[in-house]
Formats: structure tokens, sequence, C-alpha cells
């Protein structure tokens, strides 16, 4: 049906659908069952992603290596006092989103999206503005399709995965993501969408996984909140009408051959980048001592 | 090429912190329980490489435990395994070991002791995503992933174990997806291992033992 983000482009204008509707045809063709059927399967993913959000506002939390705890609240604060720098939907996106790293540290429940590293962004994202734009479940039930046709792309022509093509291709794909859905949500056509994923992944990349002590706790977390900011910022300029210079399938094809010319070391193995800093290697240690 | 679905990548649901190390150990584990099937009774984990490196701070040891005790990737309750575990009575260990050549830097062996006695080992790899291949079960080489219903059959090595299993699957109106049998040296201990499209009912199970050169049985659905 599409393999990239041109032949997706085709079929969305072929048959005068949005990009949503061209991913849960895909789906149906391909696992012989009906829209009705991912449709619910897709709200039990967007209700899971909700308190995923909600857990990380309402709960204490402690993360497994004690590197992160917390976050989301402080940041919270700020934008309850009217005291953000960011400005409202900006200040809940960052903060839900790295909430739900903290979730996802803890042990809590997530969807992986497209992976549990990258958990955060399109949750919390979505959540700010729904609050603000008042979308409904099927609204966001869709906007969810539209992601994974993004998502889908960047597996398949490059990668999702932080072992293989670093950060970029985590949290930068799970912006690109983000991204396209909000552009759709906002009633942009499916070329909008692509423009703004495109732009996404062109603001991180080369971004290396170097996770403290081996964990998915820092800085993952943090790039989780700025992958909300991106993903916000991205959507703009592709919804004020700037196109990405580079289309999206050169961009995606950029990234994964960017994350295969990644040494090692910057591939999640915790060998490289702020990981091998001597204070990161210092919280390694201490972790160490413990177990 | 395996074409992915939406909830692969808007998805798994499950318990953080990592699909590889949290997910994946947990999967091994409930793959362990499955051929077990009774309640394990004491259970040592061997972990390999970056299990044996990061398995407090992911979590392993409680996906694995959990794993063991039969609870699903999504279970919020993984988080207080250990709590669960000693309820249970269940006694574990877990033992950091160096990681052998060829093997998968997300490596765990499981070795367990079920409530009637029974022994089991068992070791798999986490490949990434969540998803994961067992290697050894009870000291034979063996590969499935446990992705798609999976009938794991201990025979002796004789003629004719196939096609009595085969027959049996074909009148119950189960297509084969993937066929192996794996064994020690000839005439002696294997497994026939077969991955198949529609899932497995129980009472295959009886009636694939009645040839008298299959010991055991195990479903995994």
């Amino acid at each position: 049906m599409f393999g990239n983000g041109q032949e997706l482009l085709a079929f969305c204008q072929k048959e005068n659908i949005s990009i949503s509707d061209a991913m849960i045809r895909r789906e149906c063709d391909l696992f012989e069952t009906t829209a009705d059927e991912v449709q619910q399967c897709m709200l039990r993913q967007w209700q899971v992603m909700e308190s995923s959000v909600e857990d990380a506002l309402s709960k204490n939390l402690t993360s497994m290596g004690g590197l992160i705890g917390g976050e989301a609240k402080k940041l919270m604060k700020r934008q309850k006092e009217g005291t953000s720098v960011c400005g409202d939907i900006t200040a809940k996106a960052v903060a839900y989103s790295m909430g739900v790293l903290e979730v996802n540290a803890s042990m809590g429940v997530i969807v992986a999206a497209p992976t549990a590293g990258s958990s955060g962004i399109l949750p919390g994202t979505l959540k700010a503005l729904q609050e603000k734009y008042h979308w409904n479940d099927s609204q966001m039930t869709d906007a969810l399709f539209c992601a994974s046709a993004i998502g889908l792309i960047i597996s398949e022509k490059a990668t999702v995965a932080g072992a293989e093509g670093g950060c970029q291709a985590e949290t930068g794909s799970a912006a690109a993501m983000t991204a396209a859905a909000i552009c759709e949500l906002m009633g942009a056509t499916p070329e909008i969408s692509l423009h703004a994923a495109a732009i996404c992944l062109k603001n991180v990349m080369g971004q290396v996984c170097d996770p403290i002590a081996g964990l998915v706790e820092a800085p993952c977390q943090k790039r989780n909140g700025i992958g909300a900011a991106n993903a916000l910022i991205s959507a703009e300029m592709a919804l004020a009408g700037i196109p990405s210079l580079i289309p999206f399938d050169e961009v995606v094809e950029a990234m994964g051959h960017v994350g295969r010319s990644l040494p090692e070391s910057l591939r999640e193995t915790a060998l490289g980048g702020v990981a091998a800093t001597p204070t990161g290697c210092a919280y390694k240690d201490k972790l160490r001592q413990k177990i | 090429m395996k074409r992915i679905s939406a909830f692969q990548v808007m998805g798994p649901v499950m318990i953080g912190p990592s699909s590889s190390h949290t997910a994946g150990a947990l999967r091994i584990a409930q793959i362990a329980a499955h051929i077990l099937k009774e309640p394990a009774d004491e259970v040592i984990f061997y972990l390999y490489g970056s299990f044996a490196e990061t398995y407090q701070g992911h979590g392993t040891d409680r996906a694995l435990l959990a794993g063991m005790m039969g609870y699903p990737t999504d279970h919020p309750d993984i988080r207080n395994a250990y709590d669960i575990a000693r309820e249970q009575q269940l006694k574990y260990q877990f033992i950091p070991a160096t990681l052998k050549e060829g093997m998968h830097p997300n490596t765990v062996s499981i070795e367990v002791v079920g409530s009637s006695g029974k022994k089991l080992s068992l070791t798999g790899a986490s490949i990434g995503g969540g998803e994961v291949i067992v290697n050894v079960i009870n000291g034979i080489d063996v590969a499935f992933t446990g992705e798609y219903p999976t009938l794991i059959v201990q025979q002796q090595d004789r003629p004719g174990v196939a096609a009595h299993i085969t027959s049996i699957l074909a009148s119950a109106g189960v297509n084969i997806g993937t066929i192996r049998m794996y064994r020690e040296s000839r005439s002696n201990r294997a497994f026939t291992i077969l991955e198949t499209d529609e899932k497995l009912s129980s009472d295959l199970v009886d009636r694939i033992l009645e040839n008298k050169n299959i010991y055991d049985v195990f479903m995994i659905n």
C-alpha cells in the first residue's frame, strides 16, 4: 500500500483520505481485521498513555536506578504559578513527557511509542494539546494512527532503535511521529504532516544515545522533554507553511545513514558521550556498589 | 519481509523501563514457567552481559521473578515481584556471570525446580523490542521465539515420531508454520519444536503423549 512517504502521500491524495485513514486501511488489509477492531485497540493504547501522564503527576515515583524522579512536578509547579518561560502548552507538554519517563523508570505501565526510552513524547505532547483543543477520544485515536504511519516508515527505511541509530532514532522518531499527528489534528494536509516530521528529524540529526550507567533515565528523560518541544515547534513551522527543503524520505534515509555511521560507543552501550564523563562514570560506580 | 503492524510501532503496552531488559527478560522466564507446567519452588537466574551489568537499574531481576510467577509484561505488580515471591515462598537467587563466547549480550540462564521436584534449565536472550529467543533447554540447543503458538515435544529420537505429531495436528486442523528437530546425538534425547498458525488446545497434548517415544509436551500459546 505504501512503503515510504511519497507513496503514502500519493495514496492519501488518490483516495482523498488522511494519513490516519491510510494507516487504518493498511492495518485492515495486512492483518485481516476491521477498522472498528483496530480503532478499539488503538483507543486502549491512548487510554494507557493518558494514565501514564496521570500517574506521573499524581504519584511519588522513584526510578529503579535513582537518577531521576519528581521532575514533572517541579515543572508543573512553575506552569501553575504562571512563571513558565515556555508558555502553557509547551510547559505542560515538556512536564508530561518527562513525567512519563519517570513512570517508565519506576516500572510503571507505559506504551512504547515507538520505544520505552522515547515513550514520553507522544502522550505528553498530545495530552497537553488536547487540554487546550478538547479533541475527543476518536480524534486522539486517529492521531496515534497518523503517528504510527510515520514510525512505520522510519522503522522500515531506517531504525527507531537507539542501539542501531542513537537517540535521534528514538526520541527523534517519537518527535517526528508526534509532529505529524499534531498537524493532522489541526486539520492540515498529509503533506504538511510529512514536512513537520522531516523538520523534527533534521533538528536532532546525529544525536547520540549515551545513557548514564546504561539506564533508561538520564539524559533520556530530558531528551523526551526536548523532543516534546521539538514536535511542537516543528509542527508550528509546517503549519505556518514553512516546508522542509529536504523531503521526508530523504531525511529518513540520511538519519539511518548517520545512525549507522555512529561508533558503537554512542549507540546505547553507555561507553561514550555523557555516560563516559567522570561524573557519568561515578554514577555508574555508585549504582554498581548497590548491587 | 515481516510486515510491521501499527501496534508494534505504537506499542507494546509494557512496564518500563526497557523493552529488552525488562519486558524481554520477563518473557524468557514466562516461557520457562510454561514449560515447567507447575509452580516453581526454587529458581536460580544466571545473568550475562548487559543483564549482569544493569539488572537492578532496569528491574531485570523483578521482571524475571514476575515472569516465573506467570505475570504478563504489562502488569503493574511486577515492581513488587520480590514481595510476591516471598509470599509465594519461591526461593530465588541472581548470579551475575561472565558472558560466554557467541552469547547475545542480554542472556539469562534459568535453573528451576518445580513443586513436584521437576527440574528445568533454559537459556534465552532478549534480542530487542521485547522479542526473545530461547537457545537451550535442558542442555539441548534449540531456537524458537515464543512469538507464535509453539509446541515443544521432548522425545526419544526414533522413526515415526514427527509423523505422529503432524498427523494429530492435521486432524485438529492446525497448520504448521515451522517444524524443526533438535537432538543430542542419533537415537538419543531430542526436541521437536513446531510453530503453528492456530492456537493450540490442551487436549492435543494428551493425544501427542500417546506415542511411547514421547516423554513430554509443552505448549506456548
